[in-house]
């Protein structure tokens, strides 16, 4: 019995061992004193992608990595960056992939503007016939 | 007009169960590339990570000589299985800097006398600052590094044998 909750015990403290034991970057759980700054890093942390656990955004996700790019976000931001600039720093270095607010001027990311209201005009089209018809039957 | 239009239904539903099934049966490509290749080193300092190497900073990368600078952590295990093809590459003259990402001087220094040591200096980033500014996603990664410290190559994940030739010959073309 003994042997046996040890071992339980050992199942659930090995996952927590197996990243990295170092504690997080000094501003990745921690609010700017600037509740103006603070909101400002905040809406841009919604925005940004984690590259651990990729359909999260930084804000969401508690992969070591994200923490680390939050704290660069609040660091960069406590420091005078506007939260565009911030976003361009990390665009240069990964790609428009890393934003979840795409531009429309790129040669890949145009499609996911255009397609909605493609599909919702497409969506009209076709409701137009049926409406012509109910009228034609009254 | 009207009786083709009739089948545009089942065409769009065609298309969105092609754009499904492929979702479903290709695995989704996760590999992140750096976009900083083909650009110079960005500017870093990094401290020692071990007593026994030198910290690395990007002056240390632009003495006219390619070099390799390789991501890794004591807590990846990928990282223990490229260290033999990393010591083989040390062998070969290549040098190889590197950056230890999350971790403790005691972590380092048991991985290295556990599975070999072949830099020439580790810096460590216990933030991953320098790891974003590389635009590098995780542990392990190598970048080819030519003389004046522009970035010629990034290698994702763990170095295997097969690589190691063409690590070889894009730091002979980057020379």
């Amino acid at each position: 019995m003994k042997r046996f909750l040890v071992l339980l015990i050992l199942c659930f403290t090995a996952p927590i061992a197996a990243q990295t034991g170092l504690p997080p970057a000094p501003y990745a759980d921690r609010q700017l004193d600037d509740p103006k700054q603070e909101a400002a890093a905040r809406d841009l942390m919604e925005e940004l992608r984690c590259l651990k656990c990729q359909s999260q955004s930084i804000a969401d996700s508690n992969a070591p990595m994200a923490g680390d790019m939050r704290s660069q976000v609040r660091e960069r931001i406590a420091a005078g960056e506007t939260p565009e600039q911030v976003r361009g720093w990390l665009i240069e270095r990964y790609g428009n992939w890393v934003s979840y607010n795409p531009p429309i001027a790129s040669a890949v990311t145009w499609p996911l503007w255009i397609a909605p209201i493609i599909l919702l005009l497409a969506a009209l089209w076709l409701a137009r016939g049926r409406f012509r018809k109910t009228k034609d039957g009254e | 007009m009207s009786r083709w239009l009739l089948w545009l239904p089942l065409v769009l539903f065609g298309i969105f169960f092609a754009a499904v099934a492929t979702g479903l049966i290709m695995p989704k490509d996760n590999i992140i590339e750096s976009k900083m290749v083909g650009k110079p080193m960005p500017a870093f300092a990094l401290p020692a990570a071990v007593e026994q190497r030198p910290g690395l900073s990007s002056a240390d990368l632009t003495k006219g000589k390619p070099t390799l600078l390789n991501i890794f952590a004591s807590w990846c295990v990928p990282c223990i299985a490229e260290a033999p093809q990393l010591l083989a590459l040390q062998q070969a003259g290549v040098e190889i800097n590197a950056i230890a990402s999350r971790d403790t001087p005691e972590d380092i220094a048991n991985f290295l006398n556990r599975w070999g040591n072949p830099y020439a200096r580790i810096g460590t980033d216990t933030t991953s600052k320098v790891q974003l500014e590389l635009g590098s996603s995780g542990v392990p990664e190598t970048f080819v590094i030519d003389g004046d410290g522009i970035i010629v190559h990034q290698h994702i994940g763990d170095i295997r044998q097969e690589d190691i030739a063409k690590l070889i010959e894009l730091l002979e073309d980057a020379g």
